[in-house]
């Protein structure tokens, strides 16, 4: 027998005016999650920034901006932002063109569009790790026995050593390729959905207009139609480039440590925190700086190619 | 009873926050307390170790201990990055072997001053391994087993083009170049060329150390810039093999004839003898200079305590045990399944697999040329050392111009962790 407060804690609980408790009891714990594992590490980083924190995470030596001023010092951390300027000038471009690219030839298709959007898409599912380890020792080694050297010697070249030759700068082909295959396919969904939602029509009237199919339909149709689908693409290329460390550590780093060429913020930052220097104070100083460029960056490309405004 | 689609999930949250909730208060890591048998529960870690049987062995000297439950966990993966970020945690180990300690971990007071357990025994331990673990008179780990790099070279190969094997850094350049064909190279010093691998020997081998026993930068000389200049020669050459599957510490470039020569570990001397029987032969790294001599590194991975431990007497007790009282347990980890030099100096002279041949020529290296990584040589210095040498070797940077930068780098460093003394 229900008494009257069970009824009035079920009322509250199951009726339909309490949708705001519901709301709580089911997302509460993924907030409490993201507070705990996310926004309690964000603050106390920015405390340790402050810090001479060498192996401690409960630092009481306070030294003020000086791990901001010793980072941006720091000829390897600003070395590591040049990578990234490197990095993005090579794979957002690159993305950009050959996911569009995908995306327009598998919507073309008449036949087997989904085996194809399949294929193209599989590769998101690597993991960056083992592809990177794939590049690394079977189709980039340095020996006759990798994939491209087999391949060059077929064409009596001489052997390359992609990874560790600096002049020409062999390993970025690697890098390069590697996110190329594992991520083109996600942005090539993006843009097949962009396309799907185009009008019929408005090619219909290019049509009548006598526009040519093909480049003309293309430029003056197409690619303007697809605009928010490539600012966001865009975007989220910049900030992916940002955040690269699995393909570079696991290409490049070996036990002994990582060469300074091709070394993102990210991995330089894994070092200084979390290597055996265990510097938390200048990782941190550093984490915070990165940070800051990517949201300016973010916000600067977001405003100049017009995210969110409404469309003409 | 029918359940309505609310209710359902009603209930099914429920039990999932229920669920969440049961196992973060009742998780039971077994660090706080004692097990069943009412002893301390101790936590010990290693580095995964390549040969086979090694970690059955560890497993077997932790269960033979009889005043604790220790339990031993064998960690793959980034090793020491992994026991830096635990250290700063309650649920780090209790007993972990480390490729140190750092200075900044004992300085931040990470780990446990072990001077006490060694008392009689200090002296059969090998001094070249123990200075790097001893800091201000205080021993902060016990060595376990000590390791070294050679220069493994094939006598057959070098007897074909007519090659001496090289007792000098020139020597060592020439011999390469004439030891590369199409389809072999000359030289390995791993896939980056060298800078990681060799780290500090050069200098050794030029007569300079990294810190000097007082506490200065070793480098600051001409001869230095010199000799690692030496080294951009056999990249420009295209003499070192670069780019194979396995790194330096893989003897598997050497067995499979991508190279005359490599630089590798003693561990893998059983593996190049099963491959190449004694086609093969071990040397120093070759001196350079008036002032040179020949050189090995010399490491040892060491037992230390950390500060975090609930159990720091018995985990003390336990380092005692197995690294200083049961001298047989050191032996059998040392030689029977890879290929160690015993860290007590009575062992190391006793152990028949270490007199003859190739591994006798390696601990007579050791003795007579070996260097250790200086306690002084921060994590920061060896980061702009192994930069600036990548730069040279790779990039054909100035030698002069890069170690200046490193020289005011390592000055700036040994200020920073002498203010904290």
């Amino acid at each position: 027998m229900r008494g009257p407060l069970t009824t009035e804690l079920t009322r509250r609980l199951l009726g339909p005016q309490n949708r705001h408790l519901w709301f709580w009891i089911f997302v509460g714990p993924f907030v409490l999650g993201l507070t705990l594992f996310t926004y309690v590490p964000l603050a106390w980083s920015v405390y340790l920034s402050f810090f001479d924190a060498h192996n401690t995470v409960s630092p009481t030596d306070f030294v003020g901006l000086d791990n901001y001023t010793a980072m941006l010092g720091d000829d390897a951390f600003t070395g590591s932002l040049v990578t990234f300027l490197v990095f993005t000038a090579f794979i957002v471009p690159a993305t950009y063109v050959l996911s569009l690219a995908l995306a327009l030839m598998v919507n073309r298709l008449r036949w087997a569009q989904a085996f194809f959007r399949s294929v193209f898409f599989l590769p998101v599912a690597c993991s960056y790790v083992v592809a990177a380890l794939i590049w690394k020792m079977s189709i980039f080694n340095g020996v006759r026995f990798g994939l491209a050297n087999t391949v060059l010697d077929w064409f009596g070249a001489d052997q390359i050593a992609w990874l560790s030759t600096t002049d020409p700068p062999w390993y970025w082909l690697v890098i390069v390729t590697v996110r190329l295959w594992l991520q083109a396919g996600f942005y090539m969904v993006l843009f097949l959905a962009g396309l799907q939602r185009i009008s019929p029509r408005l090619y219909e009237a290019a049509a009548v207009d006598g526009a040519r199919p093909g480049w003309q339909v293309f430029r003056h149709i197409t690619f303007p139609q697809l605009r928010a689908t490539s600012v966001a693409v865009v975007l989220l290329l910049v900030i992916n480039a940002f955040q690269a460390f699995d393909e570079f550590y696991n290409l490049l780093s070996d036990s002994r440590g990582y060469p300074p060429y091709a070394r993102p913020p990210l991995v330089y930052l894994y070092y200084t925190a979390l290597g055996q220097g265990q510097n938390l104070g200048l990782g941190s100083a550093g984490a915070v700086i990165l940070a800051l460029i990517i949201a300016v960056v973010t916000v600067v490309q977001a405003r100049w190619f017009g995210l969110g405004r409404k469309e003409d | 009873m029918s359940m309505s689609r609310r209710r359902l999930l009603g209930a099914s949250g429920g039990l999932a926050l229920t669920g969440a909730l049961a196992s973060a208060c009742g998780s039971n890591t077994g660090r706080d307390g004692d097990d069943h048998a009412g002893q301390p529960v101790i936590e010990q870690w290693y580095h995964q170790y390549g040969e086979p049987g090694t970690e059955q062995a560890v497993r077997r000297y932790a269960d033979a201990f009889d005043r604790a439950n220790v339990q031993v966990q064998w960690r793959p993966g980034a090793y020491d990055q992994q026991t830096s970020a635990a250290l700063l945690t309650k649920s780090g180990p209790d007993v972990f072997e480390v490729n140190g300690p750092t200075l900044d971990q004992i300085q931040g007071g990470q780990v446990v001053d072990l001077t006490d357990l060694l008392s009689e025994a200090k002296d059969d331990f090998n001094p070249a391994v123990l200075a790097p673990k001893t800091y201000q008179g205080k021993i902060w780990a016990i060595p376990q087993v000590i390791d070294t790099q050679l220069l493994y070279y094939r006598r057959s190969m070098l007897d074909d083009a007519g090659v001496e094997p090289p007792r000098t850094l020139d020597a060592l350049i020439d011999a390469a170049k004439k030891l590369t064909t199409r389809d072999v190279k000359g030289l390995f010093l791993g896939n980056d060329g060298g800078p990681g691998v060799l780290g500090g020997t050069p200098l050794n081998a030029a007569g300079l150390t990294l810190v000097t026993e007082d506490g200065k930068v070793g480098f600051d000389d001409p001869a230095a810039a010199r000799t690692l200049g030496k080294l951009r020669q056999l990249y420009a050459e295209k003499s070192l093999l670069l780019g194979a599957p396995s790194d330096w510490s893989d003897p598997a470039a050497f067995t499979q004839g991508l190279t005359a020569m490599q630089w590798s570990g003693l561990w893998a001397l059983p593996q190049v003898k099963k491959a190449l029987g004694d086609d093969f032969g071990v040397l120093p790294f070759p001196r350079d200079g008036a002032h040179g001599a020949p050189a090995v590194p010399v490491g040892a991975y060491g037992a230390a305590v950390s500060a975090r431990s609930r159990h720091k007497a018995v985990a003390k007790a336990y380092v005692k045990w197995l690294w200083v009282e049961r001298t047989d347990y050191q032996e059998d980890f040392a030689l029977r399944y890879g290929f160690h030099i015993p860290a007590r100096i009575s062992l190391a002279t006793k152990a028949a697999k270490l007199r003859q041949g190739a591994a006798g020529e390696a601990v007579r290296y050791v003795t007579d040329h070996g260097h250790a990584e200086p306690l002084l040589w921060t994590s920061a210095s060896r980061t702009a050392y192994q930069d600036a040498l990548s730069r040279i070797i790779k990039g054909g940077a100035d030698p002069d111009g890069e170690l200046r930068s490193v020289v005011r780098k390592t000055k700036a460093e040994l200020r920073r962790v002498r203010k904290k003394n």
